[in-house]
């Protein structure tokens, strides 16, 4: 009975699975081609003539209806094929495998600080609610959420690359670097790492910092408000009144007691901040000249080019639904209700 | 010691010591550029038509013939050592230069050279009209293009042209010779290379393709046997940076040698700085608007006539667009041969009112102009909607991407259009047959290529004179008739030229012997050196 349970249950998630994918791509297909840009223009160029313009057209299966168009593109992708991207004539899973790792390092580096800097923020914040760390902290969270991270951008780099000269500048590392190191895995750091490059290593990460840190700002302010206004929840209910009362010390109250009753919600926000970085960061990428997935989608949608956009696409899906699975199985760890 | 440990070491050293930033030159032998490179979509020469690749590729492949950076005006030949003009010129030989070779050490052979057209005609891809213009198809060119033996390659134009045009458009891009057998040993299903050569290099030229990753970096090694000796940096490299403030950083901390997209305020920021020098290079790209003909009141000549005169050029260009545009009002760029330099037009509002008055529009009307997204588009279409309220014309201004404008704009669903245009090779030809010759002006003709189709403006005196020109073999009579066809565009067309491009290009003063020419592919990396 167990097992038939566990397999219904497994079934169940796999065909939502697929109906989430299919929806998704569907959904990105038909966007895609009610928008305005051509995709053959982006292909031969505004001075071609009508011939070769028909040609390439026709080529695209343009002529086609939509969904017909879909199909091919499903019976594509059930063989492993996302197609080739007009716009870096590569096939887009070799784009992706490029691309996404340099976003997988960012969003991942600015998560981490988040985590690291964000939460012990909002639980100080909570703790000493309405006096002068709150102040700050609400400070810190607001130009996190609310300055521009392109101008930001730009400032750090003035400042720490220009000016200081701290970091390496634009980029994932210096161009007399490149192509030194064999790719692995794809972020650059522990490809170095693995063969001993460190001189490599070392660049890549003074690349990454300043980055890194600006996204991270952002997800630090988030974590930060949310953090925060979790633990004022926590903090206020009768629980913890009785444990104070009991003597217990503060930091237990505090870390042992509340912020364990809070880590659900916590993963929850982790996760979603998390997938919502890995979509890419067009303008810290951008800035930074940060050769990501989320310039690649971007500028993929502007010419309309289907094949790289689709393949973008579900990487991010896969990302989202990889995270809440992944959240999923935090929550069992970390609160023994669900794991009844 | 474990991998780990030296990962977290290496850690540790960088917190304690800073980052630490890279290392404070580019090296004496490599040539580093910042520049925004996203328009590369292929390599191969018989598709290139964009501004980057153009100029990759010129580096890549010696054509036909060439324009060198020792003297951009003067057309030599590139791979022919010679050539020879007979029929009435209908026919040309050229004699193969000797004892090149390409990078992959196959000897450059008058094969290659008929080869290389005919690939271009068979593949048919957007810059094939270049040749295909002269009458050759899939069907004739192995015939009308051909090796004759060895050294000596014979074409035969199967229409009516002036051979000066012929031969300038075999410096394009499309006449870059390309190594047969290396290409052709990488052919599937027929493809004559094609998609192998998207992202690969087989020519002769001064540097070859290393690396191309998109959107990222271009890497060039240099070719030692060149024939014009070894260039001066063994490598070239064109990093992807999109943002003009990061390349102006860069210049600045010397991590590049040169930025090649700084904006006017960004050129201005780093003038004052004296590692840095600031070079202008007059382009062959215009900025024009075009009225669409077939809009009831645009269709009227003194309606544009007014515009025209309602176009305030020079503040426009000693304001915002500072350096990098120059007042330029017919459809040939300045500086190439057969140009008109003429500017005739000023801001005349008081002849403006006049014109549509007579139009029978002195109460002003209502019109949109669809341009670009990128600077300076935008900027020039605010002022230009300050300049025509002053004739009480009211301008709804939309701008779009590319992609977005260009279907509009070959369609015919605009009112006027800001845009630019760049020549596709350095012949008057190449401007006149786009600005002034709509051989058919019916919709179903769908000459989508052609500007004058595209505003629905044919003109029988204008075709005429087009056709003659292109067909004149005396280069006198040839060059004041494209004088006589821009000086007629300037009035009667519906196209209002207002500026050309200056490139404004940023470097390191220890770098030397950069050459960008008038067109977008005549750009040479081989002079550079570093001091």
């Amino acid at each position: 009975m167990a097992l038939q349970s566990k397999l219904t249950s497994i079934l169940g998630v796999l065909t939502s699975l697929l109906l989430t994918f299919i929806g998704l791509t569907a959904i990105t297909f038909v966007i895609g081609r009610m928008m305005p840009a051509d995709p053959v223009l982006a292909i031969v160029g505004d001075r071609a003539s009508q011939e070769v313009y028909d040609q390439v057209y026709l080529q695209l299966g343009l002529d086609k209806p939509v969904y017909i168009q879909y199909l091919r593109y499903l019976e594509q992708l059930v063989e492993g094929d996302l197609g080739t991207s007009i716009m870096t004539a590569q096939p887009v899973l070799d784009d992706i495998i490029r691309f996404f790792p340099a976003t997988l390092e960012l969003a991942t580096i600015a998560t981490l600080l988040g985590i690291f800097v964000g939460i012990p923020m909002g639980v100080l914040a909570a703790v000493h609610q309405g006096r002068w760390p709150d102040h700050i902290v609400r400070v810190i969270s607001l130009i996190g959420y609310s300055a521009p991270i392109f101008w930001l951008g730009m400032v750090a780099l003035l400042i720490f690359y220009a000016n200081l000269g701290w970091v390496a500048g634009p980029g994932r590392l210096d161009v007399y670097y490149d192509g030194i190191v064999e790719p692995t895995t794809g972020i650059l750091m522990i490809d170095a790492a693995m063969s001993g490059e460190w001189d490599i290593f070392h660049n890549a990460l003074s690349h990454l910092v300043l980055p890194a840190t600006i996204l991270g700002t952002f997800a630090l302010a988030y974590i930060a408000r949310m953090t925060r206004s979790f633990m004022l929840d926590q903090l206020n209910q009768e629980y913890i009144l009785t444990a104070r009362v009991k003597g217990m010390p503060e930091h237990k109250v505090i870390w042992g007691h509340a912020f364990r009753n809070v880590l659900v919600q916590l993963i929850t926000i982790i996760g979603l901040t998390y997938a919502s970085l890995l979509e890419g960061s067009v303008l810290t990428e951008t800035v930074f000249s940060w050769p990501g997935i989320g310039q690649y989608i971007t500028n993929s949608l502007f010419n309309n080019d289907m094949n790289a956009v689709l393949g973008g696409t579900i990487v991010v899906g896969a990302c989202f639904v990889g995270i809440n699975m992944l959240s999923d199985l935090l929550y069992r760890l970390v609160d023994p209700r669900i794991r009844k | 010691m474990t991998r780990l440990k030296k990962l977290l070491l290496s850690l540790t050293v960088l917190a304690a010591f800073g980052m630490g930033s890279s290392q404070a030159a580019t090296p004496d032998n490599t040539f580093v550029m910042a520049k925004d490179i996203a328009d590369i979509i292929t390599m191969d020469p018989a598709e290139v038509f964009e501004l980057t690749t153009g100029e990759i590729i010129a580096n890549i492949y010696d054509r036909i013939m060439m324009f060198e950076p020792e003297d951009l005006q003067t057309l030599v030949g590139g791979v022919a050592e010679s050539w020879e003009v007979s029929n009435k010129g209908s026919t040309i030989t050229f004699k193969i230069r000797p004892g090149l070779k390409f990078h992959s050490g196959n000897p450059v052979r008058a094969e290659d050279v008929a080869w290389s057209l005919q690939r271009v005609v068979k593949l048919n891809k957007t810059p094939a009209f270049i040749i295909t213009q002269f009458g050759w198809t899939a069907e004739n060119v192995d015939e009308l293009v051909k090796a004759t033996d060895d050294s000596h390659v014979r074409i035969t134009i199967a229409e009516e042209f002036s051979p000066g045009l012929v031969l300038n458009a075999m410096s394009a891009g499309v006449a870059s010779v390309i190594d047969k057998e290396l290409v052709m040993s990488h052919e599937k299903d027929g493809d004559l290379g094609y998609d192998w050569l998207k992202s690969n290099s087989a020519g002769s030229g001064a540097f070859s393709l290393k690396t191309w990753k998109a959107n990222e970096i271009v890497t060039l090694d240099a070719n030692a046997n060149y024939r014009h000796g070894a260039p001066g940096m063994k490598r070239v490299i064109l990093r992807h940076v999109s943002e003009p403030s990061s390349q102006r950083l860069l210049l600045e901390k010397a991590d590049i040698d040169m930025a090649r997209n700084l904006t006017p305020d960004q050129v201005k920021g780093v003038m004052g700085n004296s590692d840095i020098s600031i070079d202008g290079h007059p382009k062959g790209t215009i900025v024009y608007m075009a009225a669409n003909a077939g809009h009831p009141i645009l269709g009227k000549t003194e309606v544009v006539q007014a515009i025209r005169n309602l176009v305030d050029y020079e503040s426009m260009a000693n304001s915002f667009l500072a350096g990098q545009f120059v007042v330029h009002q017919a459809f040939w760029p300045a500086g190439l041969w057969g140009a008109l330099e003429e500017t005739p037009y000023r801001q005349d509002v008081a002849k403006a009112k006049s014109l549509l008055q007579a139009a029978g529009h002195g109460d002003g009307f209502e019109l949109t102009i669809h341009t670009l997204t990128n600077s300076p588009f935008p900027e020039i279409a605010q002022a230009l909607q300050a300049n025509l309220a002053q004739g009480g014309i009211k301008v709804n201004i939309v701008t779009l991407e590319g992609k977005t404008l260009w279907p509009k704009y070959r369609a015919r669903e605009h009112d006027i259009i800001l845009a630019r245009w760049s020549p596709d090779y350095v012949d008057p030809h190449s401007n006149a047959d786009a600005f002034a010759h709509n051989p058919d002006n019916r919709l179903e003709a769908k000459l989508t290529g052609v500007l004058a189709w595209r505003n629905a403006w044919a003109d029988e005196s204008s075709n005429m004179l087009a056709v003659k020109a292109r067909n004149e073999l005396d280069l006198n009579k040839r060059r004041d008739q494209y004088l006589e066809l821009q000086a007629m565009l300037q009035k009667t067309g519906p196209f209002v030229i207002m500026f050309q491009q200056n490139e404004q290009v940023a470097r390191r003063k220890n770098l030397q012997g950069f050459v960008s020419g008038s067109n977008f592919d005549l750009v040479f990396y081989r002079n550079v050196t570093k001091q």
